[in-house]
């Protein structure tokens, strides 16, 4: 039973998804064996049984110039295209600095993207400033300054123990006083559902808006892209202590396939805004919701 | 931890329970349910596929159609089953007949590794082991910075080595375990994917140099599908002796955990279950499989006080209790030692019945502030706090940074605990079990 299970999984990986989506395409309408394959499809991209449900619907009851494919694709870019628009506000206008709040759970990858947001954007001629507001875990101030060092930002750095919320106030202090374009305040990760962390999140966030009105600008959750069901209930319990504006979804170089943004899209409005493909400070992209729904079909995988 | 199971399997079996006899059409819709249930909890397609297969296969024999209580019948089935897939009888760590135990921790980025490293380490220092933490991750920015400071926190030699093979440095800290007569060598290896054959082989090359006698995979309990094939690679690249599941405190159903046990084989030995270095426990696959039915999980709650509290100490404040000389220096001490036994959230999370929702609700500083309140009181109030008026009570509001509400909520409090201990102690001397703060 193992050896089955490995090599049905590998299959998974190399070409079922593919095959798949093949099948649908020029089809009109599924028979039951196709619409179990294509239910297992979701399942296996963590889409999760009530997002796999609404879109067999669709896929179902779509408008009937499309064939299956069509419906299904069009049914997730509606779910993910109008947001993915959204274009991530920048210090090019608007007062200085702008204030990124970056959060997430712990080993989601926040100083990493931190890291890597932080070169796109100086890259772009902007200047980049990072608080390392992860005051708890050991050396992640260190792992910061790696990371600002390479994106050629400043630095806040901070001792451990100190109160994240104070180091966030200085950070915008001091990137007022020097003209920096964007600051990118990395938080300590923290569970969701974890009530003295989320109250912790918030008093940082008003405690940013205290020393400048209006900040942060833009919240930004970082979420594993192996991340399971568990990914709604991030969003959610982490939109309620802080707004969320959009997602980094990282890892998306392995074989998760992040279906879960599509559940928190589709339930919470909230879009992903990057995706994270590696470990060179290059791999980030602004999300592509064409590209995620390619992958997330298999076409990826085509040639195995 | 697996709450959204637990309700889904439960509110099945209570309709189950209503009928005389199963027929193999409501065998098949339970065992649907299941498998949705199994879904919802990440537990992956094929696993859930294989599990519910099982499942139906007993059910729909003999066992349960001539049962007199099918409703239970099906729930001892999928109990079994459960635990069967998690592991029957739990594994502990395996120690080398000739020391130092050497143990390979791998994983994914952000699995929880080098925090994992640093709790086994100080489980292991606990129960009076020498053992060494050696930082393997020569690409994470810090990570070696990371091991150090935690390595000092857990009591270990920290070791670390300035060669760029992973491989070497592995073969370098076995050898300086021996050195050192160490009694186990925990390797710290970078985190990878499992589709990475560079990193993969650099892992193969490093089992060859540094001969582990437990290779462990770290696995994140949040973790959807792809468990089942990151455990699949990593197993067959490297043999796992063994797997640990990490935030086992976040409210993830923890599908993950049936997943790699099922494509691997390996056993889950640890959970990670908090932020703090003593947050590593066993892994026991029949209370997991309990907790997964809405058991709970009371023998790990009964553990946990029992490790936190200092027994003599416990004596001591149970005599003063019955004597009725429980003073609220005691009833702090008594709050010291609950916040010992970890987070409420935790400890609420294992009380049967307890909704999630009311667990998610615990205020952790509600002790905190406690302590600072009785913090604030002058030892003759302490002692007598009769003698609270209202001025007394406003001073020590405002020296606890605190209001007088709640002044007079732990005061009522205190009353309240006096009094059962009172009850407690008149009933036949029952020995205290669970300190105060906790009924």
């Amino acid at each position: 039973m193992l050896r089955a299970l490995k090599q049905s999984l590998s299959k998974a990986r190399h070409g079922v998804f593919g095959a798949v989506a093949g099948a649908l395409s020029g089809k009109r309408s599924l028979s039951a064996g196709e619409l179990d394959r294509l239910e297992g499809l979701l399942l296996s991209a963590d889409v999760g049984v009530e997002g796999t449900r609404r879109l067999l619907q669709a896929v179902r009851q779509g408008p009937s110039e499309l064939d299956a494919l069509e419906r299904l694709k069009a049914e997730m870019l509606a779910i993910l295209a109008p947001k993915s628009d959204y274009r991530p506000p920048g210090g090019e206008n608007g007062g200085k600095p702008a204030v990124w709040l970056i959060l997430g759970v712990n080993g989601s990858g926040k100083t990493t993207s931190a890291g890597k947001l932080g070169s796109r954007l100086a890259g772009r001629g902007l200047k980049v400033m990072m608080a390392a507001a992860d005051t708890y875990r050991a050396a992640a101030g260190e792992q910061l300054a790696v990371w600002a060092d390479r994106a050629g930002a400043e630095l806040v750095a901070s001792k451990p123990g100190a109160d994240p919320a104070a180091v966030a106030y200085d950070a915008v202090a001091a990137a007022q006083a020097r003209g920096t374009d964007v600051l990118l305040v990395d938080t300590a990760g923290r569970l969701h559902n974890k009530k003295h962390l989320q109250d912790e999140l918030r008093k940082i966030h008003a405690t940013i808006g205290k020393r400048m009105p209006g900040a942060p600008h833009l919240g930004l959750l970082v979420m594993d892209a192996a991340t399971g069901q568990s990914g709604l209930a991030q969003a959610r319990l982490f939109s309620q202590a802080v707004p969320v504006d959009g997602i980094v979804l990282t890892k998306l170089d392995g074989t998760a396939k992040g279906g879960i943004v599509l559940a928190i899209a589709q339930e919470l409005g909230i879009p992903v805004a990057w995706a994270g493909t590696g470990e060179g400070a290059g791999d980030l992209q602004e999300f592509d919701a064409e590209e995620f729904v390619e992958g997330l079909l298999g076409r990826d995988d085509a040639e195995a | 931890m697996f709450d959204s199971l637990t309700d889904k399997l439960s509110s099945l079996f209570k309709n189950l329970t209503g009928q005389g006899k199963l027929s193999e059409a409501n065998v098949r819709e339970a065992a649907a349910q299941v498998r949705l249930a199994l879904l919802e909890a990440d537990v992956n397609l094929q696993v859930a596929e294989d599990f519910v297969a099982r499942v139906q296969e007993r059910a729909l024999g003999a066992e349960v159609l001539s049962s007199i209580t099918p409703g239970h019948q099906f729930v001892k089935i999928v109990h079994e089953q459960l635990r069967e897939t998690l592991g029957g009888k739990r594994e502990a760590l395996r120690f080398a007949s000739q020391p130092p135990t050497v143990v390979m921790v791998c994983g994914l980025q952000g699995s929880g590794k080098t925090t994992t490293c640093a709790k086994l380490g100080a489980l292991l220092k606990r129960s009076g082991k020498r053992v060494i933490l050696a930082a393997a991750d020569i690409y994470r920015p810090a990570a070696a910075e990371q091991l150090e400071i935690l390595s000092q926190q857990a009591g270990c030699i920290f070791y670390k080595s300035d060669s760029t093979d992973v491989a070497a440095i592995c073969a370098g800290a076995a050898e300086a375990g021996v050195r050192k007569l160490a009694d186990a060598v925990i390797l710290d290896t970078a985190g990878r994917l499992h589709v990475d054959a560079e990193m993969m082989e650099e892992l193969v090359r490093t089992k060859a140099a540094a001969r582990p006698h437990e290779i462990l995979l770290v696995l994140d309990s949040m973790t959807g599908q792809d468990a089942a094939l990151v455990a699949a690679e990593f197993n067959s690249k490297l043999g796992l002796t063994g797997a640990i599941l990490t935030k086992l405190d976040s409210d993830a159903r923890g599908g993950a955990a049936l997943s790699l046990r099922a494509v691997s084989g390996a056993a889950i030995k640890y959970v990670g279950t908090g932020e703090k270095l003593a947050d590593l426990e066993e892994f026991h696959p029949e209370r997991m499989a309990s907790r997964i039915l809405g058991m709970g999980d009371i023998v790990t709650l009964a553990e946990k006080a029992q490790a936190a509290f200092d027994s003599k100490e416990a004596a001591w404040l149970e005599e003063r209790a019955r004597k009725d000389r429980m003073t609220l220096e005691d009833f702090a001490e008594q709050l010291r030692q609950v916040k010992k036994m970890g987070s409420l959230q935790d400890l609420a999370g294992m009380i049967p019945g307890m909704p999630k929702a009311a667990t998610a609700e615990i205020d952790e500083k509600a002790f905190s502030r406690m302590e600072a309140i009785i913090g604030s009181m002058t030892p003759k109030e302490r002692r007598n706090p009769q003698v609270f008026n209202g001025s007394r009570r406003q001073r020590v509001a405002r020296g606890s940074g605190t209001s007088v509400q709640e002044v007079n909520q732990l005061l009522r409090q205190f009353e309240a605990a006096q009094k059962l201990m009172k009850m407690a102690a008149r009933g036949k001397g029952r020995r205290m079990q669970l300190p105060l703060g906790m009924q």
